[in-house]
């Protein structure tokens, strides 16, 4: 009985259908990531200001190296903080 | 062999209109005077820092586009450091996607201006207007 319990958890629970993510950068032509742009770098970071993973934003490896390079560039201009709380909510 | 590159530096806030303005002179003297081609500047004003530099909360931030030898920079850079007034500044060579990129970001800065500056102009013609009625 407690092997038929365990396969309940086992088989996969009814997911809802998983949307495609896709690159913003390559589906909008964008080229260049600016640096100065704080703005939009803010949707790259967390909360706390670290930089999302590509599995969480779905850019493509090509234009995560840009951003992370932006963000840092950023970063070290004071446009974007290092470490903050509650970035979004600023 | 002339590279693309730009700059963004900041000032201290201790510095007065004046001085942040002799500061960029002084600057913008030292790149044109070794050769370079100053394509595009631009002012910021004063800025609040995301987080503190040297025990200061804000900043004048101040970019420079310009053209010139790889060696140059070094040297701009070299003046940076020995200036006390500058606490930080960036030096980023430009690929042909950032040139355009500026230029895009250029033009559309131009179109902005331009319509704050049409009802500016309309206010200073309806201040000379009485002015000239009172000198008739």
């Amino acid at each position: 009985m407690a092997q038929q319990n365990d396969i309940k958890y086992i088989a996969p629970v009814a997911v809802d259908i998983k949307k495609k993510k896709y690159c913003r950068f390559k589906k909008s032509g964008i080229k260049y990531i600016d640096y100065k742009d704080a703005e939009f770098l803010k949707k790259f970071v967390n909360e706390q200001g670290k930089i999302l993973p590509r599995r969480l934003t779905g850019t493509s490896l090509k234009y995560q190296k840009k951003v992370a390079q932006a963000v840092k560039r950023a970063r070290h201009l004071a446009l974007l903080p290092f470490v903050t709380d509650n970035l979004k909510s600023n | 062999m002339a590279n693309h590159y730009e700059t963004v530096f900041i000032m201290t806030p201790v510095l007065s209109e004046d001085q942040m303005k002799e500061t960029v002179q002084k600057f913008e003297n030292i790149l044109t005077g070794k050769g370079a081609e100053i394509v595009h500047q631009e002012n910021w004003g004063l800025r609040k820092l995301e987080y503190p530099i040297q025990k200061k909360s804000s900043g004048f931030y101040h970019l420079f586009e310009y053209k010139a030898d790889g060696n140059m920079v070094g040297e701009l850079e070299l003046q940076f450091r020995r200036d006390e007034r500058i606490m930080r500044f960036l030096t980023v060579t430009m690929d042909k996607y950032a040139i355009a990129f500026a230029e895009k970001r250029r033009s559309n800065h131009k179109e902005k201006v331009t319509k704050e500056e049409k009802p500016v102009v309309e206010k200073e013609i309806v201040n000379e207007e009485p002015q000239t009625e009172e000198k008739a």
